[in-house]
This record gives C-alpha cells, sequence and structure tokens, in this order.
C-alpha cells in the first residue's frame, strides 16, 4: 500500500489533499465534513478584520458546454468573527489531530501580525499561510497581491510572521508578477518554511453584453476577480515548476491552481508540490471529489512502484529546460491509424487551417494524407482528433546528430532542414 | 391558411414521436456535435445544409444564424426536420456511428431552430429586384414552393397552380401525422409565401381549367411539380367493398378530415413501402387493436426503412411476410382478406391460402405515375421538373433540393447567368 502521508514545509497530513483557503474552509463544519470526506488538511479562509461581502461572488467561463471550465471571485477573506473562528479551529483540532489545519492570515501591522499568529497557534494550527495573494478588493487596502508583489513587503511580513509565530510558516504567493522566482525568494529571505501557489489571477470573467456590465455584476458595476479553476492549471504548473528548478529556492511548495482530479495532483507533484490544495472544484462538486484523487494517486504509485511521495516529488522537474537545450533535430510525425479514422477531417482543418499545411483529403478514401516530408511533428492533428490512439506522432530517424540552438550558435552543430517553411 | 383546416381532424389525436427539444438539451447535442471538416452529414443531405454550422450556432447561442443557415438550403427546414429519414441521411452517416457512440441527433437540432424560427417570426430572406419575367409553378407540393422561393430571391415573379384547394402537396395531405400535422403544414406555406410575389392558384387543374398552351402563353418559363397519380388498384375481388381504401387517398382523408375507425378491431395495410409502414402506425394510433401489414416478399426485402417498420412492431403492429391478397370478402363491407402465401420468387404457393379478418384495408402498393404530362411537355426547354413527378416519389428533402436546382436552372434559362 503506497504510503501518502505527507511532509509540507513541516505541516504533516494523512494525504496531500488539502482544501485551499476559500468558501469550502470557511468553517468547523465544512472542513469537519471535508475531513470525514477524506481530505488530509485544510487551510482556513483567511482570518483577518473580518469584512463584508457583496451580493454576486463569482463568475464561471463556459466551454463548448462544460460549465465553469475557469471560475473566478470578488468574495474576500472571512466575513465572520475571529472568536469564532479559532473557536472552531480549536474545536476542529481537538477533533482531528492527525488532520492538518494551516490557518490562513491577512492583516496590516506589525502588531495585527503578532496578535493573530499568537492567537492562531494557541488555536492549535500546525501551520500558518500568510495570504499575500488576494488580487481583488483586499490588495486596494495595501494587503494580500499589494504585498506579494513587493518583494521588500513580502520578506519583512515573512520575517515577522516567522518570528512570532511557532509553528511552520507558508507564504501564499500571487501570480500577478511578471516572474514568479524573485517573489519566492523574498519569502525565503523572510525565513518562510514554504509556499504555496498560486493564488488567482487577477481577472475579469465576462460581460453581460444587453447590460453593458462586466461579470460577476453587483448592481451596475462589477470589478476585477480573482481567476481560478481547470483553466489555470497550467499557469500555475510553470510557476511551482519555475520555483522548483531555481536552486536558490529549495522550498518546499504546496501546489494550487485547477486541482481538479488526481491526475492533476500528480502533474503538481512532479513539479515539485508536497502537498496540494484545491478549492474551485471543491466549490463545484463537493467535497466528495477527494475519493477520487486519493485513489488515483494511489493506484498511479502502485504502477510506478512508488512507495513514498518524496519517490516522485518534483521527479519532472529536471526535465523542465529552456527552449535553447532543445533538440532541434529530434523530429516527429503524425501517423493516422487508417482503421481507427472516423474521417471526421479536424486534423484537416486544424493543420491546413491552424498549421502548416501538411494534411490532406484523399479522393480515393476518407482518410486523410499525411505529407511527412511537411510534417513538423506539431501535435495540432492528434490534439484535434476525436479518436483515442488514433493519430500518433512517431519518431522518424534523420541522418542529424541532436543539435540545440544554443549548441547551434555555439558550436555551429548542423541542424537539419526546415520542414514546413513553404 | 392553418384556419383553412378542419379542427376535428382524424390526425389531431397523434402526439409527437420524436418530441421538442428542450434548450439545455439542444444545447447539450449541439456541443457533442465534432464540427467535422466537409462533414458527411453534409453530403448525405440531398439540400446540402451546412449541419457543422447551424448546430455550432445553436451551441453559441446564435440561433437567429442557425435558422437562416438551414433555410439557406432548405426553406422546408421546417418540416424536414420533422419528417426527413434522418437515420438513413444525415444522422446515418455522422461520424460517431464510426466510433459506436450515438450519432448527433441533426434532425432534433433542426427542429430546434426552425421552430425557433417560426415562434418569433423570423424571417431571413427577401425577393430579388424584379426581372420583370414570370415563372409558371404546375402543382403545389414541396418541389413547387421550393422553386418558387427561390424564383422570388432571384426576383422573377411565381405563380403556383394547384388543383386541391390546400396548397403543400403531400406535406399537407400525406405526412405521418405523429411527424407533422397538416397545421404545420400550412404555417410554413404561410411563411414562405411571405417572402412576396408568389401568386397561388388553388382548385386550379392543368389540362381543366388551364391548358398547358395557356400557362405557356402566360409565362416565360414553367415548372412541373405534379407529383405521382392516384393510389395503385390490386385489381382483385372486393376492392369495390366499403372500407377499402387506397391508402395515399385514406390518409388524406385522415389529415385534411374525419376517417371512420370507430370500432374497427382489424386492419390489414398491403405493401412494404413507406406508405404502408405510415399506415400500419396510423391505424394502430387510431385505436385499431390489431394492424396487420401483408408484404409479399421477407423483411429484409421491403422498401420501407427497417427503422420505421422496427418502431412500427415496437407500437403492436404485425406483419404477414411472403402473403398476397387474392380476394377482400365481406357483405358490403369488408370482413376478410383472402390471401395465399408467396415462395421465395414472390410466386403463389399451391393451396397455402389463407384468410385474416380486416374491418378496414388500406392499400399501399403504389401510386400512378403522370406520363403523359411528361409527355407532353418532353422536350421543351422553357419546361422544368421536379419532386416526385421527377424521381419518382422520394422525401419532401428531395422535392426541395430539386425545386431549388430547377430555379436555378430556370434562373439560367431565363436570363443567361
Amino acid at each position: 500500500m503506497p504510503d501518502l502521508s505527507t511532509n509540507c514545509g513541516g505541516i504533516r497530513s494523512p494525504n496531500p489533499f488539502w482544501l485551499a483557503s476559500a468558501p469550502p474552509a470557511n468553517s468547523a463544519g465544512q472542513v469537519q465534513r471535508a475531513f470525514d470526506a477524506g481530505w488530509g488538511g485544510a487551510v482556513w479562509k483567511t482570518l483577518g478584520v473580518p469584512i463584508q461581502n457583496v451580493s454576486s461572488r463569482f463568475g464561471g467561463h463556459n466551454v463548448r458546454g462544460v460549465q465553469a471550465a475557469g471560475f473566478n471571485n470578488i468574495e474576500l477573506i472571512t466575513d465572520r468573527s475571529l472568536e469564532i473562528n479559532l473557536k472552531e479551529i480549536y474545536d476542529t483540532k481537538k477533533k482531528y489531530p492527525k488532520h492538518a489545519i494551516i490557518v490562513s492570515l491577512m492583516v496590516e501591522t506589525k502588531e495585527e501580525w503578532k496578535d493573530i499568529i499568537k492567537k492562531s497557534v494557541d488555536a492549535g494550527g500546525d501551520g500558518l499561510e500568510l495570504n499575500f495573494g488576494c488580487p481583488h478588493g483586499m490588495c486596494e487596502r495595501g494587503m494580500g497581491s499589494a504585498v506579494g508583489q513587493e518583494p521588500k513587503v513580502n520578506q519583512e511580513i515573512t520575517s515577522w510572521a516567522v518570528e512570532y509565530s511557532k509553528v511552520p510558516v507558508l507564504v501564499k504567493l500571487t501570480p500577478n508578477v511578471s516572474d514568479i522566482v524573485p517573489h519566492g525568494l523574498a519569502a525565503k529571505r523572510g525565513g518562510a518554511h514554504g509556499v504555496s501557489l498560486i493564488n488567482t489571477i487577477k481577472s475579469i470573467i465576462g460581460v453581460d453584453i444587453d447590460r453593458f456590465v462586466p461579470e460577476p455584476r453587483v448592481g451596475g458595476l462589477s470589478t476585477n476577480g480573482g481567476y481560478c479553476g481547470q483553466a489555470v492549471k497550467p499557469i500555475a504548473l510553470h510557476m511551482v515548476a519555475a520555483l522548483a528548478r531555481e536552486e536558490k529556492f529549495g522550498l518546499p511548495i504546496s501546489g494550487i491552481g485547477g486541482i481538479s482530479n488526481w491526475r492533476d495532483a500528480v502533474e503538481f507533484m512532479l513539479l515539485g508540490s508536497s502537498s496540494v490544495q484545491v478549492c474551485t472544484e471543491v466549490m463545484l462538486r463537493g467535497y466528495r471529489v477527494v475519493e477520487d484523487m486519493i485513489e488515483g494517486l494511489e493506484d498511479y504509485m502502485r504502477a510506478h512502484e512508488f512507495q513514498k511521495l518524496d519517490d516522485f516529488i518534483g521527479k519532472a522537474v529536471p526535465a523542465y529546460s529552456e527552449w535553447g537545450n532543445l533538440d532541434l533535430n529530434y523530429e516527429t510525425v503524425a501517423k493516422i491509424d487508417a482503421s481507427k479514422c472516423i474521417g471526421c477531417h479536424l486534423c484537416v482543418a486544424a493543420c491546413q487551417d491552424g498549421a502548416h499545411q501538411c494534411i490532406w483529403l484523399q479522393d480515393t478514401t476518407h482518410v486523410p494524407r499525411v505529407d511527412e516530408s511537411e510534417c513538423v511533428g506539431c501535435n495540432l492533428c492528434k490534439i484535434v482528433c476525436p479518436v483515442a490512439d488514433c493519430i500518433s506522432m512517431v519518431e522518424v530517424k534523420n541522418d542529424f546528430q541532436p543539435a540545440t540552438w544554443n549548441e547551434h550558435v555555439e558550436q555551429g552543430k548542423p541542424l537539419r532542414p526546415k520542414k514546413g517553411a513553404h | 391558411m392553418a384556419e383553412s383546416l378542419a379542427r376535428d381532424r382524424s390526425e389531431s389525436v397523434f402526439g409527437d414521436f420524436k418530441g421538442a427539444y428542450t434548450r439545455e438539451q439542444a444545447v447539450a447535442e449541439a456541443n457533442r456535435c465534432l464540427f467535422c471538416t466537409d462533414a458527411p452529414c453534409i453530403k448525405a443531405c440531398p439540400t446540402h445544409i451546412d449541419i457543422p454550422q447551424f448546430i455550432r450556432k445553436i451551441a453559441t447561442d446564435n440561433l437567429r444564424g442557425s435558422a437562416r443557415t438551414i433555410f439557406d438550403s432548405n426553406i422546408l427546414g421546417m418540416s424536414c426536420a420533422r419528417v426527413c429519414p434522418v437515420e438513413v441521411l444525415c444522422v446515418g452517416d455522422c461520424v460517431y456511428n464510426a466510433m459506436h457512440m450515438p450519432p448527433i441527433n441533426i434532425g432534433k437540432l433542426q427542429r430546434f431552430s426552425t421552430d425557433t424560427a417560426f415562434e418569433r417570426d423570423w424571417k431571413f430572406f427577401e425577393a430579388g429586384p424584379d426581372t420583370g419575367k414570370s415563372v409558371g409553378l404546375v402543382g403545389g407540393g414541396p418541389a413547387s414552393l421550393a422553386c418558387a422561393h427561390e424564383l422570388r430571391r432571384f426576383g422573377h415573379q411565381a405563380t403556383i397552380y394547384e388543383k386541391r384547394p390546400l396548397l403543400g402537396g403531400l406535406n399537407t395531405t400525406g405526412v405521418a401525422p405523429y411527424k407533422m400535422k397538416a397545421d404545420r403544414a400550412m404555417e410554413e406555406i404561410e411563411w414562405i409565401l411571405s417572402i412576396g410575389g408568389i401568386d397561388v392558384k388553388t382548385g386550379v387543374e392543368v389540362g381543366n381549367q388551364i391548358s398547358v398552351d395557356e400557362l405557356e402563353k402566360a409565362h416565360a418559363a414553367l415548372f412541373f411539380g405534379v407529383g405521382l397519380g392516384v393510389d395503385t388498384a390490386m385489381k382483385i375481388a372486393g376492392e369495390d367493398l366499403m372500407n377499402v381504401f387506397g391508402a395515399v387517398d385514406w390518409i388524406e382523408k385522415m389529415k385534411t378530415g374525419r376517417v371512420t375507425t370507430e370500432g374497427m378491431k382489424h386492419c390489414v395495410v398491403v405493401g412494404g413501402g413507406n406508405t404502408a409502414l405510415d399506415c400500419v402506425r396510423e391505424a394502430r394510433g387510431l385505436g385499431i387493436e390489431r394492424v396487420t401489414m401483408l408484404y409479399r416478399g421477407v423483411e429484409s426485402g421491403m422498401s420501407g426503412y427497417i427503422h420505421e417498420w422496427k418502431a412500427a412492431e415496437t407500437e403492436g403492429c404485425r406483419a404477414e411476410w411472403q402473403a398476397l391478397p387474392i380476394a377482400f370478402e365481406g357483405k358490403g363491407k369488408v370482413e376478410h382478406v383472402k390471401c395465399v402465401r408467396l415462395d421465395a420468387q414472390k410466386k403463389p404457393i399451391h393451396g397455402s391460402e389463407f384468410s385474416i379478418d380486416a374491418d378496414l384495408v388500406l392499400i399501399a402498393i403504389g401510386q400512378a405515375k403522370l406520363d403523359a404530362v411528361k409527355l407532353a411537355i418532353a422536350g421543351k426547354k422553357h419546361c422544368f421538373i421536379g419532386g416526385d413527378f421527377q424521381n419518382g416519389g422520394k422525401e419532401v428533402v428531395n422535392a426541395a433540393a430539386e425545386g431549388k436546382a430547377a430555379a436555378r436552372a430556370i434562373h439560367t434559362y431565363l436570363t443567361g447567368k
């Protein structure tokens, strides 16, 4: 049986699946039901000075009939009193001693940080998460992403928190920066035990085209919200990997961003996440999605004979490189399995209109023809093909030795002739 | 125009066999469409509707565009959505079949778009600038309607001559009512005619009230979409008994007026084509308990669609395969059908005679071909034809395609373009 026990920056949990700091981790009733459903930890919805929220807080980005493939929100931190939240954290920790409860925090002054950290640790929090990521509302008041976007401020507040806290401190980073690395390094300089990322992305989810107001609409106005859900996963994966491969960084990472199933979780872990946090999928489908996450992860580990999470955390990081290190003489072409082709010709339109014009209709058969002498091996046909394994990208041998752009420039290594550059 | 129909028509008891989509259902189905390039469904449609485009527009909530796409290819797209045998046309060729997955329900999606257009009274087409040319169209069925509408888009004047009091041909008088009722066909005609400039003369039969000569004098070109003639008779004993009907004749009465089925317990339908299949399902739907189709050949040899027969079977209809009626018997009214069994060559097997009860007999073995009309116009360059008259009896969608193609040919004839 694979061992899912997790240690992220000193915060331990029975499995790596944590509820992210968000509506699903708003109260004891919710967090306890989540733990009963199988979640290994929860980052309690951010404590601070309780706020007042608006009506109309969420928006969905629908894609070809899939509702909320992307999601955004303009909800702020907790609107409940600090006392109630702390009491519920205490009660929940008593009842679930092995589960991780991480307390997310966002306040302004040093005194406020000192006070709320003491209370959170006293309540039994296993760790703290400093919310330097919220990109809407709170940042207008000088908190959230306003902190996360300024490495000096990030470092300073982190150092206060580390000073006042007896439990590990994670810094939650905002993706609303041009390069995540300096912000991760700032958290490290401040003494953080780890980082969590990504928080949500500044976004406008849509526009009411008849009322001429962006969404979600609050009366006659709207505001930018935080984008999340499955659509943001690629952005999150990149930011996680960017820190994971940064030699000067080296802190544990709690991965967040569009994780909806076990496979997403595995991908985040392969790129360096020690734990993963989930919000949107729970908001859309409920706590029971964790069953598939645990089972799928275990099955994956069995298939690869991984005993524990550390056996594969970060395993794909070394393969994340620079473009200049990619082998330009590595060559693939598309092969269509004629016995599987249904004749939809999506590959033809994709190649002709969207790629390099190497797939052609044929008069004699419904199976299109790939002109391999022009096929650049771009994958687009395979991506649009609705039939599993009908189109495969097959490596072809050529007479050229591997040569990267860097090697070509620096050493003059020869490159194979271009294809599809007609 | 629909109000010219009787209210208490026999067909009124039928519900919708396939039913309409709700918006959610339509959008979900539309989102399944792969948007094939060079799509097989388009090729399978006689009117070549750009099916992936109209379906995509349902998914994107561009319903007006969706309906326009349909009607641009087929002005009878609303009725075709209901009456087309999609199983053997567009849906039958959907690529999902090759994946052994349910094909896209194109008929129901087309119905969703076109019904929406009718509900909201969207109009898409305007008559072209007047060319001063006039075309006479003989017969008021789908072929002539499609032809006339297309002629108006070119700017030609059109006059339809129809011998019946109602326009629409078999679309009005022949379509199985669980697919479409006559009032809906009439609404469609009204919608088509709203392009303006189509003169309609009903109760006018060419050869009786007006001659081909007169038509030739009045119009620069003529289109003949006169369909088929009367039901073919069996020419066997007892065919003149009460309650023995030609199928097309009986269906017309059922759709535009009333037929008697009260107290009837056993209906026999003779034939194995699609009209016979309509008849058995209609007789069953009108409450006749035992409905039997008599067909000369075996099940797999029927000219009727197998999906229609399966539906008929599900509804409780039965068949006597390799059976031929040799006499209708009864005192005044038909009471029995005397039959003989046929061998594989459809030859009677001696001594195999049997009799089945019947208080209603519908003969669906074909309709006369109007060869005399064909002969009268043969070789005349200003005469064009389409629909059942041309193809011998196919679907509404074939008539729509042929009528439209004829309009283009007429336009070329009239203008050289």
